[in-house]
């Protein structure tokens, strides 16, 4: 695999280890331009090991990365000025306020005034105007998480990483900096986006690699990933509490609030075939669902 | 200016806004700090015989705590400066910028500059106070000024590469710095001292940057200045190559 131009990130044959410990394994996989793209996994799958390598916080022991083609350690200013990261901890600056700051980061980056009314813009569209001259260390930490965000971009990169933006935030932060984000895309920036809140991923990421224990366990669009699980769930409440019958309790998924939760094999398992054995047992059913798998079922099954 | 270059000027004024931010820890404390010294050891050693024909003891004091206030100043600068950005966290922002080594190098020595041409220039000024000083050779103080303070800025900046906690950057000053600093001449002539201590301080690189910086004002001194000047631009050398292979390998910065 060989790096492009046209990919906002190419990431190959990447090796990190920490002692005995393999953090990653050969990683390899490019995002285009302009993709909205989740990398997932558990805790300790690597993920945040790959984007500080990307980022130039932690050096790989073997492969390539490059943002827009140009390397990450061989062309590393201009890489790197393609590129924004907002890191995953709440880290701050306490000598500063909010603007100064901003406008530091933004010149580390060779960005001087022209880029002032963008940080006044993004000031406000992440409803920080009020706090622009308070002191770093005077935010909550909400307020922390959002001037993280408005660092990464002060010098308008095309490709922008967040590694769990939404961690420990509340719903309504949430949705400002979902909303933020999908205006970011639709503007043209490759968004790339770590989260453990699966239905986060779901909703905005067109494709998504999942990271295992240092391995690309999937890397698909999203829909495709979805349609990849070869199962759906059948919710079943059984009038009188009836117990389920001994041929349906291989499939039971889960049990909660009296009803069960069916997992059914496309093609060996029939909705029908269920509906059968029940009437067959003389159970009679009080209310039934059925759910498409989400994306919360593959991660589950890829990284069991 | 290019992009690199305001990179390196943004740096260089965010390190010079740190310090300003608490100029009263930074620049007034130490000032004051120097001061008891010099009025505590003229008041007590006021009656001795000074070194060189003509010069007070309290005369001989001054440059001396002026060159011992700076290296420590400049020490703390880069030091500090560097080990608060890590425990804070907060230097992944200066890592994933697009800067480089002579960049960070340049900028963390020129504010440890900027910050002890303050605190020489308000010793200076205070202590016309209790004793004026002549200036027999400006170039020789320019000179020492520079090297000593940008030694200690690079020797501030390899501590704090090289620390992972506020711990070890008090052990630098405790066990290097500070035993370095006061066995260097600031309070009496080598000339004074037993033979083994006589041969041990020529072994101080802090002797001759303090020595040279004496010579700037009297015009005498223990070593001559080119021996001084040679010693504190070798030591200089020494210390950015050491710090700039780190800071080029990412040597404790880089998991």
């Amino acid at each position: 695999m060989t790096t492009s131009p046209s990919n906002a990130l190419d990431i190959v044959g990447v090796r990190k280890s920490y002692g005995s410990l393999q953090a990653l394994k050969g990683v390899e996989f490019s995002i285009p331009r302009g993709e909205f793209f989740g990398l997932l996994g558990p805790n300790g799958a690597g993920k945040s090991t790959l984007i500080s390598i990307i980022a130039g916080l932690v050096q790989a022991d073997a492969g390539q990365i490059a943002v827009l083609g140009h390397d990450t350690v061989g062309d590393f200013r201009r890489a790197r000025r393609l590129l924004g990261v907002v890191p995953q901890e709440l880290v701050f600056d306490p000598f500063f306020k909010v603007r100064d700051m901003l406008r530091i980061q933004a010149g580390y980056y060779g960005a001087g005034r022209e880029v002032w009314p963008w940080i006044d813009e993004m000031l406000e569209r992440l409803d920080l105007t009020s706090k622009a001259n308070t002191s770093m260390r005077a935010l909550s930490g909400g307020m922390k998480r959002r001037v993280l965000i408005a660092q990464a971009l002060v010098h308008k990169p095309p490709v922008v990483i967040l590694d769990e933006p939404t961690a420990g935030v509340d719903v309504e932060l949430r949705r400002t900096l979902w909303q933020f984000m999908s205006d970011l895309h639709r503007q043209g920036q490759t968004v790339v986006l770590t989260t453990h809140y699966l239905e986060e991923a779901q909703e905005m990421c067109s494709r998504i690699a999942i990271l295992d224990r240092g391995e690309v366990k999937a890397l698909e669009s999203t829909r495709q990933l979805l349609r990849r699980h070869p199962f759906r769930f059948l919710r079943v409440k059984l009038a009188g509490n009836a117990a389920l019958p001994e041929a349906l309790r291989e499939l039971v998924a889960s049990e909660s609030d009296g009803s069960i939760e069916l997992k059914l094999e496309t093609g060996k398992h029939p909705i029908g075939s269920v509906f059968d054995a029940l009437r067959d047992a003389g159970v009679a059913i009080e209310d039934v669902q059925t759910r498409d798998p989400d994306l919360e079922d593959i991660f589950v099954e890829l990284t069991r | 200016m290019t992009p690199n270059q305001r990179g390196f000027v943004t740096l260089l004024k965010k390190e010079v806004m740190r310090f300003w931010a608490v100029l009263g820890q930074t620049v007034t404390a130490p000032v004051i700090t120097a001061l008891l010294y010099l009025l505590v050891f003229a008041q007590a050693l006021s009656g001795r015989a000074s070194a060189y024909d003509g010069i007070s003891y309290t005369e001989f004091l001054v440059p001396g705590l002026i060159m011992m206030t700076v290296m420590q100043n400049a020490f703390a600068n880069t030091s500090s400066s560097l080990i608060q950005s890590k425990v804070m966290g907060n230097l992944v922002f200066l890592q994933m910028a697009p800067l480089g080594p002579w960049e960070w190098f340049a900028a963390y020595v020129l504010a440890a500059l900027v910050r002890c041409v303050l605190v020489a220039s308000a010793m200076f000024i205070a202590t016309l106070f209790f004793v004026p000083l002549p200036v027999h050779q400006p170039l020789a103080i320019l000179a020492m000024f520079l090297l000593s303070a940008g030694s200690l800025a690079v020797v501030g900046l390899i501590a704090g590469i090289v620390s992972q906690k506020f711990d070890h950057i008090a052990a630098f000053t405790n066990f290097f710095i500070n035993p370095l600093a006061f066995l260097s001449g600031v309070f009496y002539s080598v000339h004074a001292l037993p033979p083994f201590w006589y041969t041990a301080s020529h072994l101080n690189p802090f002797f001759y940057m303090i020595d040279g910086f004496r010579f700037g004002f009297f015009g005498h001194a223990d070593v001559p200045i080119l021996h001084s000047i040679a010693w504190s631009a070798g030591f200089f050398a020494l210390a950015s190559a050491v710090c700039m292979r780190m800071l080029i390998t990412g040597y404790k910065m880089k998991r």
